[in-house]
């Protein structure tokens, strides 16, 4: 019965008070400043030699999983979430970076069965 | 005959002893994260063999080269990301507008959250209009599926080998995988436009909460989160 009326508590507000309209925009100009960023790096830096290419594509990735990050913790509001939800969630991703390894890994056997 | 319950006999109330959800979240919003997980695999399985190819090239096509102009303008060269720039900035905003109206459901603010998915809604079809440009431009210059240009050697940076097979290999991945992009963002609007209406007739007003536009969403901050992705996988790496 008591575990009911929790549940009923429970079912709306609570978790949804940490998204106030100051924090998106400040989201925002995160996401925005990331791809100022990857902008000048590609317009600028690169065409001009101060960063050689090899170097630029790592900082993209990691720039990306940046974008990334805010985008699931708080736009879609992952962060507030129950910790159970959050590895239901991010856990599984662990298979995606397994096919990375192993098909990078793969390619390089394939140039051989390109030539 | 004492009434004090022993250890073992009281009734658990802990999250995961049954009886609600250890995840606090309503059904449909789990299930949305699922099927959006699932989603991210099939996004992942495009965007890693399109990896694994471009890896296993020994050329490839370079993207400040194929993507150096504006399209629905007269710029046709020398303006390599700019127009994705656009594209990217419009689907960010959408997002930003689309989280707007999620926190204006918060608060039961109707009209405020109608007006964040109309916003939301353009968005949308501006991002499409602008991949609908591009993709135009692009079969002008006769990519497509199983297209190539005949020429290929502006396509390449000097000293990299001219290579038809990967440019084909190039052009199959990028329409095949911006348009499940595209075509994600097209429902994503349908979507929209469907909770929209919803919100006008006051559905949600009635059913006292707004959880079916955070569901939408969450679709639609994945479908940013993909073409965040797609962007630097194609454009700038």
């Amino acid at each position: 019965m008591s575990a009911e009326n929790t549940h009923a508590a429970h079912h709306e507000g609570e978790e949804h008070e940490s998204m106030t309209k100051k924090k998106i925009w400040h989201v925002f100009w995160i996401l925005l400043g990331i791809t100022t960023i990857e902008f000048i790096i590609a317009l600028y830096l690169v065409p001009h030699g101060i960063i050689p290419l090899r170097a630029a594509n790592p900082i993209y990735i990691v720039l990306t999983l940046f974008k990334a990050f805010y985008i699931i913790a708080y736009f879609m509001h992952l962060k507030f979430e129950k910790v159970g939800l959050i590895y239901a969630v991010v856990v599984p991703v662990l298979f995606i970076i397994g096919l990375i390894l192993v098909l990078t890994n793969e390619s390089h056997h394939w140039i051989d069965l390109r030539a | 005959m004492s009434t004090a319950v022993s250890p073992i006999d009281e009734v658990k109330t802990t999250p995961w002893s049954g009886g609600r959800s250890p995840f606090s979240v309503e059904y449909g919003k789990i299930m949305m994260w699922f099927f959006l997980l699932s989603d991210a695999f099939t996004f992942s399985s495009l965007l890693i063999a399109y990896g694994a190819l471009r890896f296993s090239s020994n050329s490839w096509p370079a993207a400040d080269l194929i993507f150096q102009s504006v399209p629905g303008t007269s710029i046709e060269h020398g303006a390599p990301l700019v127009f994705v720039g656009l594209m990217t900035f419009i689907l960010i905003m959408s997002s930003v507008t689309m989280v707007l109206g999620v926190e204006a459901g918060h608060r039961g603010a109707k009209k405020e959250v109608a007006t964040w998915l109309i916003l939301t809604v353009i968005g949308g079809f501006m991002f499409l209009g602008c991949q609908a440009l591009e993709w135009r431009h692009l079969f002008s210059e006769g990519f497509g599926w199983g297209h190539i240009p005949t020429d290929l050697s502006e396509f390449f940076h000097k000293g990299a080998p001219v290579s038809a097979t990967y440019t084909q290999q190039f052009a199959n991945l990028f329409f095949t995988i911006t348009g499940f992009h595209g075509f994600h963002v097209f429902t994503g609007v349908i979507i929209n436009i469907i909770i929209l209406v919803n919100v006008l007739m006051g559905t949600y007003e009635k059913r006292g909460s707004y959880l079916m536009v955070e569901k939408v969403g969450l679709y639609w901050h994945f479908v940013d989160l993909v073409w965040v992705f797609v962007f630097t996988f194609f454009y700038l790496v």
